[in-house]
């Protein structure tokens, strides 16, 4: 390959890996102010209220921090395990401007109570036509890429980006299905349970793939590199890919327990669930195994800290979420603060953790630094965020399964024993405990921020030459 | 239950690509080396040097 020298696109992996820590502190604040919100009821002002904010919350942080960090390491990782810069000339910066663009117009209208009002999918249907566009130049930039490897082998971090970027594209496609009204209301073109199974079909797939094989993608190629240790087995990530990937689909129905859903289909939910936990723990063994002999590294490293922490919460919630699918279990755990305590042990402890120390990786690498301007401040984001995590966790898993045992209760002649309200006055002292352990990992965040900016200041910002190893030429 | 007429057909749909997919990879040979790959991906030059060999390469090649 001498000559021509391509270099790596590596603007498109800092626009977004800025805008990872920015959406991030944006979302996690509107989560602080919710959580405030149910401690504190007289926050809720005017239509800035729990129900107009909540949507808010969870699309900034799944879709606004989540969706940069995986646009950004999975750019960075496809042109680094491929070496070849990015395909789709024009494409790329669109898929920057155009999902700031999706992420602007959440943050207008979700307050504003336009909404579709499907749980994770509340965009209005001309927004939902942007994702679309963005979505479709996103894998055609991605497949491109792979497309004009000059490797012959796909690494297995490859693979999960892919799988991510093919189901969410068909998940999205499904659920957003609707029938235009006006300009800002649409209705689902299904109905009822009908609708209800495939939100779930999508709400928990979206879980399986945008939150799992993604981060799973940048957990394979970050935790390697981080370490300097090849990933503990490679036979093994391949394995944990077709495994995950064969099994994910069914695992839906789960959310909807006890409700009008068939039966079978529920049980169908509960045992793919199940038999999720297998693959789950392959991938997290993998991962926290590759610094097996290396385990010093740990001691002061706050990045790999961020890292191997991260797998340990995603060990957890995966643990929990297939106990939590039991239909006996679920019938305590379903619509208390349990759920509420399940999601963010995934989304703080393994889906921020991980995109976090992915990030702290990459913007050193980004802006020609060797580190980050404050190692120190690192690991104390790090100490912030875990002890957040934890706060947050086990102050939802109290209060989940008092609310459970409190709308359970029966006396003897088979009344109620416990009016819900007495379950909300009971959930107080541990909604305070939720809150905050949000502020501290939103601390963290700011941490990350002032070190962000401290690092970018005086950075280069050349891009790197491609790099092909002789010996591997496709 | 008329929607899992679409689930049920999509997810087949999705099974037989997938598999697909695995029939390729494993023909093109993407399997054929378990244990390089792992290697190759930390042989970039991505990882910063340490200071101190940082500042020896300079001092080597300042003279």
């Amino acid at each position: 390959m001498s000559g021509t020298q391509t270099t790596y696109n590596d603007k498109v992996v800092r626009q977004f890996a800025v805008m990872t820590v920015i959406w991030g502190i944006v979302g996690m604040l509107v989560g602080v102010i919710i959580a405030a919100q149910l401690v504190w009821p007289e926050l809720n002002i005017g239509f800035l209220h729990f129900g107009r904010l909540r949507p808010l919350h969870t699309n900034a942080v799944i879709f606004a921090f989540g969706g940069c960090a995986l646009f950004a390491t999975s750019y960075w990782c496809v042109q680094r395990t491929s070496c070849a810069r990015l395909w789709g000339g024009p494409l790329v910066p669109f898929t920057f401007w155009g999902w700031q663009i999706v992420i602007l117009l959440a943050a207008i209208t979700l307050p504003l109570g336009i909404t579709s009002g499907k749980e994770y999918a509340e965009l209005e249907w001309p927004i939902d036509i942007l994702i679309t566009l963005v979505w479709v130049s996103y894998a055609l930039v991605f497949f491109g890429t792979i497309a004009t490897r000059k490797v012959s082998h796909i690494y297995v971090a490859n693979w999960f980006f892919g799988s991510m970027i093919l189901t969410v594209a068909l998940l999205h496609l499904v659920n957003s299905a609707a029938m235009p009204i006006t300009l800002l209301k649409s209705y689902s073109v299904y109905a009822g349970v009908q609708d209800a199974m495939i939100q779930w079909w999508y709400g928990h797939n979206a879980v399986g793939f945008f939150l799992t094989a993604g981060f799973l993608g940048i957990m394979y190629y970050f935790v390697p590199k981080q370490a300097g240790r090849p990933v503990y087995s490679y036979r093994l990530s391949v394995v944990h890919f077709w495994a995950l990937i064969f099994t994910y689909m069914w695992a839906g129905p789960h959310h909807l327990h006890y409700t009008a859903l068939p039966d079978w289909t529920q049980s169908v939910g509960m045992v793919f669930s199940l038999i999720l936990l297998a693959p789950s723990w392959g991938g997290m063994i993998n991962g926290i195994m590759t610094l097996s002999g290396a385990w010093h590294k740990l001691r002061d490293d706050p990045i790999l800290k961020f890292l191997i922490t991260s797998l340990s919460f995603y060990g957890m919630s995966t643990f929990e979420g297939p106990m939590m699918s039991i239909k006996t279990v679920n019938a305590l755990s379903h619509y208390t603060d349990w759920t509420v305590g399940h999601v963010h042990s995934g989304a703080l402890g393994w889906v921020a953790m991980v995109s976090i120390g992915a990030m702290y990786y990459l913007i050193p690498r980004l802006f020609g630094k060797t580190e980050m301007h404050s190692t120190k401040l690192v690991t104390t984001h790090f100490w912030i965020a875990t002890i957040g995590t934890v706060l947050y966790i086990a102050s939802m898993w109290i209060a989940g399964v008092m609310q459970g045992l409190m709308w359970r209760a029966v006396n003897a002649d088979g009344t109620l024993a416990y009016s819900f309200v007495e379950s909300v006055k009971g959930s107080y002292p541990f909604w305070a405990i939720r809150w905050l352990g949000g502020v501290l990992f939103l601390g963290g965040m700011l941490l990350m921020a002032y070190n962000m900016f401290k690092t970018m200041a005086g950075g280069k910002t050349a891009d790197t030459t491609v790099n092909v190893p002789v010996a591997h030429h496709a | 239950m008329e929607s899992v007429y679409l689930l049920i057909p999509v997810s087949v749909v999705l099974v037989f690509g997938i598999a697909l997919a695995f029939w390729w990879s494993v023909r093109s040979g993407q399997f054929d080396d378990l244990e390089g790959p792992g290697f190759r991906v930390l042989m970039d030059e991505d990882q910063p040097k340490p200071p101190a060999e940082a500042a020896e390469a300079n001092k080597r090649n300042n003279g």
